[in-house]
Protein backbone atom coordinates (compact mmCIF):
# COMPACT_ATOMS: atom_id res chain seq x y z
CA UNK A 1 0.00 0.00 0.00
CA UNK A 2 1.35 3.42 -0.96
CA UNK A 3 2.20 5.85 1.85
CA UNK A 4 -0.33 8.49 2.86
CA UNK A 5 0.40 12.00 1.62
CA UNK A 6 -2.41 13.98 3.16
CA UNK A 7 -4.97 13.01 5.73
CA UNK A 8 -7.71 14.83 7.62
CA UNK A 9 -9.49 13.56 10.70
CA UNK A 10 -12.82 15.02 11.83
CA UNK A 11 -12.17 18.28 10.05
CA UNK A 12 -14.71 21.02 10.81
CA UNK A 13 -14.82 24.47 9.27
CA UNK A 14 -17.29 27.15 10.28
CA UNK A 15 -18.13 30.54 8.84
CA UNK A 16 -19.17 32.35 11.98
CA UNK A 17 -21.72 30.03 13.58
CA UNK A 18 -22.60 28.21 10.37
CA UNK A 19 -20.68 24.99 9.99
CA UNK A 20 -19.76 24.48 6.33
CA UNK A 21 -17.86 21.25 6.87
CA UNK A 22 -18.58 18.72 9.59
CA UNK A 23 -16.21 15.95 10.66
CA UNK A 24 -14.72 15.25 7.27
CA UNK A 25 -12.03 12.57 7.16
CA UNK A 26 -10.26 11.97 3.87
CA UNK A 27 -6.97 10.40 2.85
CA UNK A 28 -4.81 10.85 -0.23
CA UNK A 29 -2.03 8.39 -0.97
CA UNK A 30 1.10 9.13 -2.93
CA UNK A 31 0.65 8.97 -6.70
CA UNK A 32 -3.14 8.75 -6.56
CA UNK A 33 -5.88 10.87 -8.01
CA UNK A 34 -8.56 11.33 -5.38
CA UNK A 35 -11.75 13.13 -6.26
CA UNK A 36 -14.32 14.88 -4.12
CA UNK A 37 -17.65 15.20 -5.87
CA UNK A 38 -20.93 16.65 -4.71
CA UNK A 39 -23.51 19.29 -5.45
CA UNK A 40 -23.11 23.05 -5.22
CA UNK A 41 -22.71 24.25 -1.67
CA UNK A 42 -21.65 20.87 -0.31
CA UNK A 43 -18.45 22.40 1.07
CA UNK A 44 -15.95 21.23 -1.55
CA UNK A 45 -14.20 24.57 -1.99
CA UNK A 46 -14.27 25.17 1.76
CA UNK A 47 -12.51 21.84 2.24
CA UNK A 48 -9.70 22.83 -0.14
CA UNK A 49 -9.35 26.28 1.45
CA UNK A 50 -8.99 24.67 4.88
CA UNK A 51 -6.38 22.22 3.59
CA UNK A 52 -4.41 25.12 2.11
CA UNK A 53 -4.47 26.99 5.41
CA UNK A 54 -6.64 29.79 4.03
CA UNK A 55 -9.44 29.13 6.54
CA UNK A 56 -9.19 28.27 10.22
CA UNK A 57 -10.33 24.72 10.89
CA UNK A 58 -10.84 22.36 13.81
CA UNK A 59 -9.77 18.75 13.67
CA UNK A 60 -6.55 17.30 12.33
CA UNK A 61 -4.81 17.79 9.01
CA UNK A 62 -1.52 16.08 8.37
CA UNK A 63 0.56 16.56 5.26
CA UNK A 64 3.58 14.34 4.57
CA UNK A 65 3.15 12.87 8.04
CA UNK A 66 3.36 16.22 9.84
CA UNK A 67 0.38 18.00 11.32
CA UNK A 68 -0.22 21.37 9.68
CA UNK A 69 -0.93 23.52 12.69
CA UNK A 70 -3.38 26.37 12.60
CA UNK A 71 -0.55 28.86 12.35
CA UNK A 72 1.22 27.23 9.42
CA UNK A 73 1.43 29.90 6.77
CA UNK A 74 0.25 29.30 3.23
CA UNK A 75 3.69 30.05 1.84
CA UNK A 76 5.24 27.33 4.02
CA UNK A 77 2.79 24.75 2.63
CA UNK A 78 3.42 25.89 -0.95
CA UNK A 79 7.13 25.49 -0.26
CA UNK A 80 6.43 21.91 0.81
CA UNK A 81 4.70 21.14 -2.47
CA UNK A 82 1.04 21.59 -1.56
CA UNK A 83 -0.40 23.74 -4.32
CA UNK A 84 -3.99 24.81 -4.99
CA UNK A 85 -5.48 25.82 -8.32
CA UNK A 86 -8.54 27.77 -7.16
CA UNK A 87 -11.92 27.73 -8.83
CA UNK A 88 -11.58 31.40 -9.76
CA UNK A 89 -8.09 30.79 -11.24
CA UNK A 90 -6.80 33.99 -9.51
CA UNK A 91 -4.41 34.88 -12.34
CA UNK A 92 -2.39 38.10 -12.50
CA UNK A 93 -4.52 39.65 -15.23
CA UNK A 94 -2.32 42.52 -16.37
CA UNK A 95 0.89 40.48 -16.40
CA UNK A 96 2.16 38.30 -19.22
CA UNK A 97 1.63 34.55 -19.40
CA UNK A 98 5.37 34.02 -18.89
CA UNK A 99 5.41 36.25 -15.79
CA UNK A 100 2.39 34.43 -14.34
CA UNK A 101 4.24 31.15 -14.81
CA UNK A 102 7.47 32.53 -13.34
CA UNK A 103 5.64 33.61 -10.19
CA UNK A 104 4.41 30.05 -9.81
CA UNK A 105 8.03 29.23 -9.03
CA UNK A 106 8.30 31.96 -6.36
CA UNK A 107 8.21 29.62 -3.37
CA UNK A 108 10.92 27.45 -4.92
CA UNK A 109 12.95 30.55 -5.80
CA UNK A 110 12.88 31.53 -2.13
CA UNK A 111 14.36 28.14 -1.32
CA UNK A 112 17.22 28.60 -3.73
CA UNK A 113 15.95 26.97 -6.95
CA UNK A 114 17.06 28.75 -10.14
CA UNK A 115 15.95 26.26 -12.83
CA UNK A 116 12.84 28.25 -13.76
CA UNK A 117 13.56 28.35 -17.51
CA UNK A 118 13.79 24.56 -17.62
CA UNK A 119 10.65 24.12 -15.51
CA UNK A 120 8.81 26.54 -17.79
CA UNK A 121 9.84 24.51 -20.85
CA UNK A 122 8.38 21.43 -19.16
CA UNK A 123 5.13 23.30 -18.55
CA UNK A 124 5.09 24.47 -22.17
CA UNK A 125 5.53 20.83 -23.24
CA UNK A 126 2.33 19.97 -21.36
CA UNK A 127 0.47 23.12 -22.47
CA UNK A 128 1.80 24.09 -25.95
CA UNK A 129 -0.94 26.73 -26.15
CA UNK A 130 0.71 28.68 -23.33
CA UNK A 131 4.00 28.77 -25.23
CA UNK A 132 2.21 30.42 -28.16
CA UNK A 133 0.70 32.99 -25.82
CA UNK A 134 3.71 33.58 -23.56
CA UNK A 135 3.96 37.36 -24.11
CA UNK A 136 0.20 37.94 -24.04
CA UNK A 137 -1.48 39.40 -20.94
CA UNK A 138 -3.22 36.75 -18.84
CA UNK A 139 -6.42 38.85 -18.75
CA UNK A 140 -6.83 38.47 -22.53
CA UNK A 141 -6.86 34.67 -22.56
CA UNK A 142 -9.90 32.52 -23.30
CA UNK A 143 -11.53 30.49 -20.52
CA UNK A 144 -9.75 27.27 -21.43
CA UNK A 145 -6.41 29.00 -21.74
CA UNK A 146 -6.91 30.63 -18.35
CA UNK A 147 -7.45 27.24 -16.75
CA UNK A 148 -4.35 25.94 -18.51
CA UNK A 149 -2.36 28.93 -17.25
CA UNK A 150 -3.64 28.42 -13.71
CA UNK A 151 -2.58 24.76 -13.84
CA UNK A 152 0.71 25.59 -15.53
CA UNK A 153 1.47 28.22 -12.91
CA UNK A 154 0.80 25.67 -10.17
CA UNK A 155 3.08 23.15 -11.90
CA UNK A 156 5.91 25.72 -11.82
CA UNK A 157 5.93 25.07 -8.07
CA UNK A 158 6.70 21.38 -8.78
CA UNK A 159 3.83 20.24 -6.56
CA UNK A 160 3.83 17.01 -4.63
CA UNK A 161 0.08 17.29 -4.18
CA UNK A 162 -1.85 19.37 -6.66
CA UNK A 163 -5.35 20.40 -5.60
CA UNK A 164 -7.67 21.32 -8.45
CA UNK A 165 -10.93 23.13 -7.70
CA UNK A 166 -13.49 22.61 -10.47
CA UNK A 167 -10.99 22.68 -13.33
CA UNK A 168 -13.75 22.01 -15.88
CA UNK A 169 -16.09 24.76 -14.67
CA UNK A 170 -17.43 26.90 -17.50
CA UNK A 171 -15.34 25.26 -20.21
CA UNK A 172 -16.38 23.82 -23.59
CA UNK A 173 -16.63 19.98 -23.71
CA UNK A 174 -13.61 19.61 -25.96
CA UNK A 175 -11.45 21.60 -23.56
CA UNK A 176 -12.84 19.71 -20.57
CA UNK A 177 -11.66 16.48 -22.20
CA UNK A 178 -8.24 18.05 -22.76
CA UNK A 179 -8.00 19.15 -19.11
CA UNK A 180 -8.85 15.67 -17.83
CA UNK A 181 -6.33 14.13 -20.23
CA UNK A 182 -3.68 16.42 -18.73
CA UNK A 183 -4.75 15.45 -15.20
CA UNK A 184 -4.01 11.82 -16.10
CA UNK A 185 -0.72 12.83 -17.69
CA UNK A 186 0.29 14.61 -14.47
CA UNK A 187 -0.47 11.49 -12.48
CA UNK A 188 1.77 9.50 -14.82
CA UNK A 189 4.48 12.06 -14.08
CA UNK A 190 4.18 11.26 -10.37
CA UNK A 191 2.06 14.17 -9.16
CA UNK A 192 -0.64 13.26 -6.64
CA UNK A 193 -3.91 15.04 -7.26
CA UNK A 194 -6.92 16.04 -5.22
CA UNK A 195 -9.64 16.82 -7.74
CA UNK A 196 -12.80 18.62 -6.71
CA UNK A 197 -15.47 18.42 -9.39
CA UNK A 198 -19.13 18.78 -10.18
CA UNK A 199 -18.56 16.86 -13.38
CA UNK A 200 -18.78 13.59 -11.45
CA UNK A 201 -18.53 11.17 -14.36
CA UNK A 202 -15.36 12.70 -15.83
CA UNK A 203 -13.80 12.98 -12.37
CA UNK A 204 -14.55 9.38 -11.38
CA UNK A 205 -13.25 8.12 -14.71
CA UNK A 206 -9.75 9.49 -14.06
CA UNK A 207 -9.68 9.06 -10.28
CA UNK A 208 -8.46 6.14 -8.15
CA UNK A 209 -10.65 6.91 -5.17
CA UNK A 210 -13.64 9.12 -4.60
CA UNK A 211 -15.56 10.88 -1.84
CA UNK A 212 -19.11 12.17 -2.17
CA UNK A 213 -19.59 15.32 -0.11
CA UNK A 214 -23.11 16.38 0.82
CA UNK A 215 -24.12 19.15 3.20
CA UNK A 216 -20.59 19.35 4.55
CA UNK A 217 -20.18 15.67 5.38
CA UNK A 218 -18.83 12.64 3.56
CA UNK A 219 -21.93 10.75 2.43
CA UNK A 220 -20.13 7.99 0.60
CA UNK A 221 -16.59 6.90 -0.24
CA UNK A 222 -15.13 4.08 -2.31
CA UNK A 223 -12.86 3.18 -5.20
CA UNK A 224 -13.69 5.41 -8.12
CA UNK A 225 -14.70 2.44 -10.28
CA UNK A 226 -17.11 1.14 -7.65
CA UNK A 227 -18.63 4.59 -7.26
CA UNK A 228 -19.21 4.74 -11.01
CA UNK A 229 -21.30 1.56 -10.68
CA UNK A 230 -22.98 2.52 -7.41
CA UNK A 231 -26.71 2.95 -8.05
CA UNK A 232 -26.95 5.80 -5.52
CA UNK A 233 -24.20 7.73 -7.29
CA UNK A 234 -25.69 6.93 -10.68
CA UNK A 235 -29.08 8.21 -9.63
CA UNK A 236 -27.86 11.42 -8.01
CA UNK A 237 -24.81 12.42 -10.03
CA UNK A 238 -24.47 10.39 -13.19
CA UNK A 239 -28.02 9.74 -14.29
CA UNK A 240 -30.20 12.15 -16.14
CA UNK A 241 -33.15 12.79 -13.91
CA UNK A 242 -32.70 12.16 -10.22
CA UNK A 243 -31.85 14.92 -7.82
CA UNK A 244 -32.17 12.91 -4.60
CA UNK A 245 -29.31 13.04 -2.20
CA UNK A 246 -27.63 9.87 -1.01
CA UNK A 247 -27.90 10.55 2.68
CA UNK A 248 -31.62 11.22 2.58
CA UNK B 1 8.14 87.68 -16.53
CA UNK B 2 11.03 87.29 -18.93
CA UNK B 3 12.54 84.13 -20.32
CA UNK B 4 15.32 83.87 -17.79
CA UNK B 5 12.93 84.03 -14.84
CA UNK B 6 10.75 81.43 -16.50
CA UNK B 7 13.77 79.20 -16.93
CA UNK B 8 14.74 79.57 -13.29
CA UNK B 9 11.21 78.63 -12.25
CA UNK B 10 11.26 75.61 -14.55
CA UNK B 11 14.61 74.55 -13.11
CA UNK B 12 13.27 74.94 -9.59
CA UNK B 13 10.01 73.17 -10.41
CA UNK B 14 11.66 70.21 -12.11
CA UNK B 15 14.16 69.80 -9.28
CA UNK B 16 11.45 69.69 -6.64
CA UNK B 17 9.22 67.72 -8.98
CA UNK B 18 11.88 65.02 -9.31
CA UNK B 19 11.87 64.57 -5.53
CA UNK B 20 8.05 64.54 -5.41
CA UNK B 21 8.11 62.00 -8.24
CA UNK B 22 10.33 59.65 -6.23
CA UNK B 23 8.06 59.97 -3.20
CA UNK B 24 4.89 59.54 -5.24
CA UNK B 25 6.22 56.30 -6.72
CA UNK B 26 6.96 54.97 -3.23
CA UNK B 27 3.47 55.99 -2.08
CA UNK B 28 1.82 54.24 -5.03
CA UNK B 29 3.88 51.12 -4.40
CA UNK B 30 3.07 50.97 -0.70
CA UNK B 31 -0.62 51.57 -1.31
CA UNK B 32 -0.93 49.09 -4.18
CA UNK B 33 0.73 46.28 -2.23
CA UNK B 34 -0.40 46.88 1.36
CA UNK B 35 -3.34 49.35 0.99
CA UNK B 36 -1.54 51.64 3.45
CA UNK B 37 -1.56 55.36 2.64
CA UNK B 38 1.96 55.99 3.81
CA UNK B 39 1.76 59.34 5.61
CA UNK B 40 5.14 58.87 7.38
CA UNK B 41 6.88 58.92 3.99
CA UNK B 42 7.90 62.52 4.64
CA UNK B 43 9.53 61.66 7.98
CA UNK B 44 11.94 59.41 6.11
CA UNK B 45 12.92 62.42 3.99
CA UNK B 46 13.68 64.44 7.13
CA UNK B 47 15.44 61.53 8.85
CA UNK B 48 17.56 60.92 5.76
CA UNK B 49 18.56 64.57 5.44
CA UNK B 50 19.25 65.08 9.14
CA UNK B 51 21.17 61.82 9.51
CA UNK B 52 23.29 62.86 6.56
CA UNK B 53 23.87 66.24 8.20
CA UNK B 54 24.98 64.46 11.38
CA UNK B 55 27.32 62.11 9.55
CA UNK B 56 28.92 64.84 7.48
CA UNK B 57 29.52 66.81 10.68
CA UNK B 58 31.29 63.75 12.07
CA UNK B 59 28.56 62.48 14.41
CA UNK B 60 26.88 59.11 14.43
CA UNK B 61 23.33 59.25 13.07
CA UNK B 62 21.17 59.54 16.20
CA UNK B 63 18.49 57.27 14.69
CA UNK B 64 20.77 54.30 15.22
CA UNK B 65 19.40 53.92 18.74
CA UNK B 66 15.91 53.81 17.29
CA UNK B 67 16.98 51.15 14.77
CA UNK B 68 18.53 49.07 17.57
CA UNK B 69 15.51 49.48 19.87
CA UNK B 70 13.00 48.60 17.16
CA UNK B 71 15.24 45.72 16.11
CA UNK B 72 15.05 44.27 19.61
CA UNK B 73 11.28 44.83 19.65
CA UNK B 74 10.89 43.03 16.31
CA UNK B 75 13.05 40.16 17.58
CA UNK B 76 10.80 39.86 20.64
CA UNK B 77 7.57 39.88 18.64
CA UNK B 78 8.93 37.36 16.11
CA UNK B 79 10.25 35.12 18.89
CA UNK B 80 6.89 35.01 20.64
CA UNK B 81 5.21 34.16 17.33
CA UNK B 82 7.76 31.41 16.63
CA UNK B 83 7.35 29.92 20.10
CA UNK B 84 3.57 29.87 19.70
CA UNK B 85 4.00 27.87 16.50
CA UNK B 86 6.38 25.54 18.32
CA UNK B 87 9.26 26.53 16.04
CA UNK B 88 11.90 27.23 18.66
CA UNK B 89 14.60 26.25 16.18
CA UNK B 90 14.08 29.55 14.38
CA UNK B 91 14.92 31.66 17.46
CA UNK B 92 18.70 32.07 16.91
CA UNK B 93 18.14 33.26 13.33
CA UNK B 94 15.41 35.68 14.42
CA UNK B 95 17.58 37.23 17.12
CA UNK B 96 20.63 37.40 14.85
CA UNK B 97 18.78 39.02 11.95
CA UNK B 98 16.70 41.54 13.87
CA UNK B 99 18.59 42.45 17.03
CA UNK B 100 22.22 41.39 16.68
CA UNK B 101 22.77 42.79 13.19
CA UNK B 102 21.88 46.42 14.03
CA UNK B 103 24.03 46.28 17.17
CA UNK B 104 26.96 44.93 15.15
CA UNK B 105 26.49 47.67 12.56
CA UNK B 106 26.39 50.25 15.32
CA UNK B 107 29.64 48.97 16.83
CA UNK B 108 31.31 48.85 13.43
CA UNK B 109 30.31 52.40 12.51
CA UNK B 110 31.58 53.76 15.84
CA UNK B 111 35.15 53.18 14.72
CA UNK B 112 34.77 54.82 11.34
CA UNK B 113 36.32 58.28 10.83
CA UNK B 114 32.96 59.65 9.73
CA UNK B 115 34.00 63.20 9.03
CA UNK B 116 36.76 62.31 6.60
CA UNK B 117 34.87 59.47 4.93
CA UNK B 118 34.25 59.72 1.19
CA UNK B 119 30.86 61.29 0.39
CA UNK B 120 29.24 58.11 -0.99
CA UNK B 121 30.30 56.20 2.13
CA UNK B 122 28.79 58.90 4.34
CA UNK B 123 25.55 58.46 2.40
CA UNK B 124 25.75 54.71 2.99
CA UNK B 125 26.19 55.21 6.75
CA UNK B 126 23.26 57.64 6.89
CA UNK B 127 21.04 55.21 4.97
CA UNK B 128 22.17 52.27 7.10
CA UNK B 129 20.48 53.75 10.15
CA UNK B 130 17.33 55.09 8.53
CA UNK B 131 16.22 52.54 5.93
CA UNK B 132 15.80 49.58 8.37
CA UNK B 133 13.13 51.66 10.12
CA UNK B 134 10.87 50.94 7.12
CA UNK B 135 10.55 47.16 7.52
CA UNK B 136 10.70 47.48 11.32
CA UNK B 137 7.74 49.85 11.33
CA UNK B 138 5.86 47.55 8.97
CA UNK B 139 6.47 44.56 11.25
CA UNK B 140 5.47 46.34 14.44
CA UNK B 141 2.67 48.69 13.35
CA UNK B 142 1.13 47.34 10.15
CA UNK B 143 1.66 43.59 9.89
CA UNK B 144 -0.55 42.84 12.93
CA UNK B 145 -3.45 44.68 11.24
CA UNK B 146 -2.58 43.85 7.63
CA UNK B 147 -6.08 42.53 6.89
CA UNK B 148 -7.86 45.58 8.31
CA UNK B 149 -9.77 48.18 6.31
CA UNK B 150 -8.04 50.97 4.40
CA UNK B 151 -9.43 53.46 6.91
CA UNK B 152 -7.94 51.66 9.91
CA UNK B 153 -4.60 51.36 8.13
CA UNK B 154 -4.75 55.10 7.43
CA UNK B 155 -5.36 55.84 11.10
CA UNK B 156 -2.37 53.69 12.08
CA UNK B 157 -0.39 55.49 9.40
CA UNK B 158 -1.26 58.90 10.88
CA UNK B 159 -0.30 57.64 14.33
CA UNK B 160 3.07 56.41 13.06
CA UNK B 161 3.56 59.81 11.43
CA UNK B 162 3.11 61.65 14.73
CA UNK B 163 5.34 59.21 16.60
CA UNK B 164 8.12 59.63 14.07
CA UNK B 165 7.66 63.40 14.11
CA UNK B 166 8.08 63.48 17.89
CA UNK B 167 11.05 61.14 17.77
CA UNK B 168 12.55 63.33 15.04
CA UNK B 169 12.40 66.35 17.34
CA UNK B 170 13.95 64.29 20.13
CA UNK B 171 16.78 62.86 18.03
CA UNK B 172 17.68 65.79 15.83
CA UNK B 173 16.52 68.79 17.85
CA UNK B 174 14.63 71.78 16.56
CA UNK B 175 17.49 73.21 14.52
CA UNK B 176 17.59 72.37 10.88
CA UNK B 177 20.40 70.59 9.10
CA UNK B 178 22.18 71.26 5.87
CA UNK B 179 24.89 69.31 4.10
CA UNK B 180 27.62 70.26 1.64
CA UNK B 181 26.67 69.95 -2.04
CA UNK B 182 27.64 66.75 -3.87
CA UNK B 183 29.80 69.03 -6.01
CA UNK B 184 30.07 72.79 -5.68
CA UNK B 185 29.48 75.37 -8.34
CA UNK B 186 27.47 75.35 -11.51
CA UNK B 187 27.44 76.71 -15.02
CA UNK B 188 25.67 79.26 -17.16
CA UNK B 189 23.05 78.05 -19.56
CA UNK B 190 22.07 81.00 -21.70
CA UNK B 191 21.13 83.67 -19.25
CA UNK B 192 20.52 81.45 -16.25
CA UNK B 193 22.85 79.81 -13.78
CA UNK B 194 22.40 76.13 -13.10
CA UNK B 195 23.81 74.59 -9.92
CA UNK B 196 25.50 71.23 -10.19
CA UNK B 197 23.43 70.02 -7.23
CA UNK B 198 20.19 70.42 -9.20
CA UNK B 199 21.68 68.25 -11.92
CA UNK B 200 22.62 65.69 -9.27
CA UNK B 201 19.07 65.69 -7.93
CA UNK B 202 17.38 65.30 -11.28
CA UNK B 203 19.99 62.81 -12.47
CA UNK B 204 19.91 60.58 -9.40
CA UNK B 205 16.11 60.75 -9.23
CA UNK B 206 15.99 59.62 -12.87
CA UNK B 207 18.43 56.78 -12.15
CA UNK B 208 16.44 55.68 -9.09
CA UNK B 209 13.18 55.73 -11.07
CA UNK B 210 14.80 53.72 -13.86
CA UNK B 211 16.17 51.33 -11.23
CA UNK B 212 12.71 50.86 -9.72
CA UNK B 213 11.27 50.25 -13.19
CA UNK B 214 13.93 47.60 -13.90
CA UNK B 215 13.27 46.01 -10.53
CA UNK B 216 9.53 45.73 -11.20
CA UNK B 217 9.90 44.60 -14.80
CA UNK B 218 12.73 42.12 -14.52
CA UNK B 219 13.31 40.75 -11.02
CA UNK B 220 11.15 37.99 -9.58
CA UNK B 221 10.72 39.96 -6.34
CA UNK B 222 9.58 43.04 -8.24
CA UNK B 223 7.12 40.90 -10.18
CA UNK B 224 5.93 39.34 -6.92
CA UNK B 225 5.15 42.83 -5.57
CA UNK B 226 3.21 43.68 -8.73
CA UNK B 227 1.37 40.38 -8.51
CA UNK B 228 0.40 41.08 -4.91
CA UNK B 229 -1.00 44.44 -5.99
CA UNK B 230 -3.00 42.81 -8.83
CA UNK B 231 -4.38 39.78 -7.03
CA UNK B 232 -3.65 39.22 -3.34
CA UNK B 233 -5.26 35.78 -3.19
CA UNK B 234 -3.42 34.60 -6.27
CA UNK B 235 -0.12 35.86 -4.91
CA UNK B 236 -0.76 34.16 -1.58
CA UNK B 237 -1.41 30.85 -3.30
CA UNK B 238 1.94 31.14 -5.08
CA UNK B 239 3.66 31.39 -1.70
CA UNK B 240 4.19 35.17 -1.90
CA UNK B 241 3.36 35.99 1.70
CA UNK B 242 1.76 39.34 2.46
CA UNK B 243 4.31 39.85 5.25
CA UNK B 244 7.22 39.51 2.87
CA UNK B 245 5.64 41.80 0.27
CA UNK B 246 4.84 44.41 2.93
CA UNK B 247 8.33 44.35 4.38
CA UNK B 248 9.86 44.62 0.94
CA UNK B 249 7.86 47.64 -0.17
CA UNK B 250 8.30 49.45 3.15
CA UNK B 251 12.05 48.94 2.73
CA UNK B 252 11.88 50.45 -0.75
CA UNK B 253 9.73 53.34 0.48
CA UNK B 254 12.15 54.06 3.33
CA UNK B 255 15.09 53.93 0.95
CA UNK B 256 13.44 56.26 -1.54
CA UNK B 257 12.38 58.68 1.21
CA UNK B 258 15.77 58.77 2.95
CA UNK B 259 17.62 59.15 -0.31
CA UNK B 260 15.34 62.03 -1.35
CA UNK B 261 16.22 63.74 1.92
CA UNK B 262 19.93 63.29 1.27
CA UNK B 263 19.46 64.75 -2.21
CA UNK B 264 17.70 67.91 -1.07
CA UNK B 265 19.76 68.56 2.10
CA UNK B 266 22.42 70.55 0.21
CA UNK B 267 19.94 72.99 -1.35
CA UNK B 268 17.48 73.54 1.47
CA UNK B 269 17.62 73.51 5.24
CA UNK B 270 15.67 70.50 6.47
CA UNK B 271 14.00 70.52 9.88
CA UNK B 272 12.57 67.56 11.75
CA UNK B 273 9.09 68.50 10.48
CA UNK B 274 10.00 69.54 6.93
CA UNK B 275 9.30 66.12 5.52
CA UNK B 276 5.56 66.15 6.06
CA UNK B 277 4.81 68.84 3.46
CA UNK B 278 7.22 67.30 0.99
CA UNK B 279 5.59 63.91 1.44
CA UNK B 280 2.12 65.42 1.01
CA UNK B 281 3.17 66.97 -2.30
CA UNK B 282 4.37 63.55 -3.42
CA UNK B 283 0.93 62.33 -2.35
CA UNK B 284 -0.77 64.90 -4.60
CA UNK B 285 1.32 63.53 -7.48
CA UNK B 286 0.29 59.99 -6.55
CA UNK B 287 -3.37 61.06 -6.54
CA UNK B 288 -3.00 62.28 -10.14
CA UNK B 289 -2.05 58.69 -10.93
CA UNK B 290 -5.07 57.42 -9.00
CA UNK B 291 -2.69 55.77 -6.48
CA UNK B 292 -2.31 53.08 -9.12
CA UNK B 293 -0.36 54.30 -12.16
CA UNK B 294 3.38 54.83 -11.75
CA UNK B 295 4.01 56.95 -14.89
CA UNK B 296 0.99 59.16 -14.19
CA UNK B 297 2.09 59.61 -10.59
CA UNK B 298 5.57 60.68 -11.68
CA UNK B 299 4.13 63.08 -14.27
CA UNK B 300 1.70 64.44 -11.69
CA UNK B 301 4.55 65.00 -9.26
CA UNK B 302 6.54 67.00 -11.83
CA UNK B 303 3.37 69.02 -12.45
CA UNK B 304 3.12 69.68 -8.71
CA UNK B 305 6.75 70.87 -8.69
CA UNK B 306 6.18 73.27 -11.59
CA UNK B 307 2.90 74.55 -10.18
CA UNK B 308 4.63 75.19 -6.88
CA UNK B 309 7.52 77.15 -8.35
CA UNK B 310 5.30 79.26 -10.59
CA UNK B 311 2.79 80.00 -7.87
CA UNK B 312 5.60 80.98 -5.51
CA UNK B 313 6.53 83.57 -8.12
CA UNK B 314 3.05 84.91 -8.81
CA UNK B 315 1.36 84.46 -5.45
CA UNK B 316 3.91 83.25 -2.96
CA UNK B 317 1.58 83.63 0.01
CA UNK B 318 -0.82 81.12 -1.59
CA UNK B 319 1.83 78.70 -2.82
CA UNK B 320 0.73 75.73 -0.71
CA UNK B 321 -2.95 76.52 -1.14
CA UNK B 322 -2.63 76.43 -4.90
CA UNK B 323 -0.66 73.18 -4.89
CA UNK B 324 -3.07 71.34 -2.62
CA UNK B 325 -6.14 72.75 -4.36
CA UNK B 326 -4.93 70.82 -7.39
CA UNK B 327 -6.36 67.72 -5.75
CA UNK B 328 -9.95 68.88 -6.27
CA UNK B 329 -9.97 69.19 -10.09
CA UNK B 330 -7.85 66.05 -10.32
CA UNK B 331 -10.29 64.05 -8.22
CA UNK B 332 -13.22 65.42 -10.25
CA UNK B 333 -11.50 64.50 -13.50
CA UNK B 334 -10.61 61.03 -12.22
CA UNK B 335 -14.05 60.26 -10.88
CA UNK B 336 -15.61 61.32 -14.17
CA UNK B 337 -13.23 59.44 -16.43
CA UNK B 338 -12.42 56.22 -14.58
CA UNK B 339 -14.88 53.42 -14.18
CA UNK B 340 -14.14 50.79 -11.64
CA UNK B 341 -13.52 47.57 -13.53
CA UNK B 342 -12.91 44.31 -11.76
CA UNK B 343 -9.57 42.82 -12.52
CA UNK B 344 -11.09 39.51 -13.54
CA UNK B 345 -14.57 38.51 -14.45
CA UNK B 346 -15.60 35.12 -13.27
Amino acid sequence: MKPTLLETRDLCVAYGRVEAIHKVSIRIRQGEIVTVIGPNGAGKTTLLSALMGLLPARGEISYQGQPTSRSTAVDALVGRGLVLVPEKRELFGSMSVADNLLLGAFARHRRGARDHAKTMDEVFAIFPRLAERRTQEAGTLSGGERQMLAMGRALMAKPTLLMLDEPSLGLAPLIVREIFRIVQQLKAMGVSILLVEQNARAALQVADYGYVLENGSVALENDARSLLDDPRVIESYLGLGGSHSIAA
Amino acid sequence: MNASVALILVQDGVTNGAIYALLSLALVLVFAVTRVIFIPQGEFVAYGALSMAAVSAGFLPPTMWLVVTLGIAVALVESVAALREGAAARLPMIILKNAALPILALVAVRYLPLKTLAYPLQIAVALLFVVPLGPQIYRLAFQPVAEATVLLLLIVSVAVHFVLLGLGLYFFGAEGGRTPAFSDGGFNLGSSYIQFQTLWIVGIAAVLIAGLALFFEHSIYGKALRATAINRTGARLMGISADLAGKLCFTLAALVGAFSGILIAPITTVYYDTGFLIGLKGFVGAIVGGLASYPLAAAGAILVGLLESYSSFYASAYKEVIVFTLIIPVLLWRSLTTHHVDDEEH
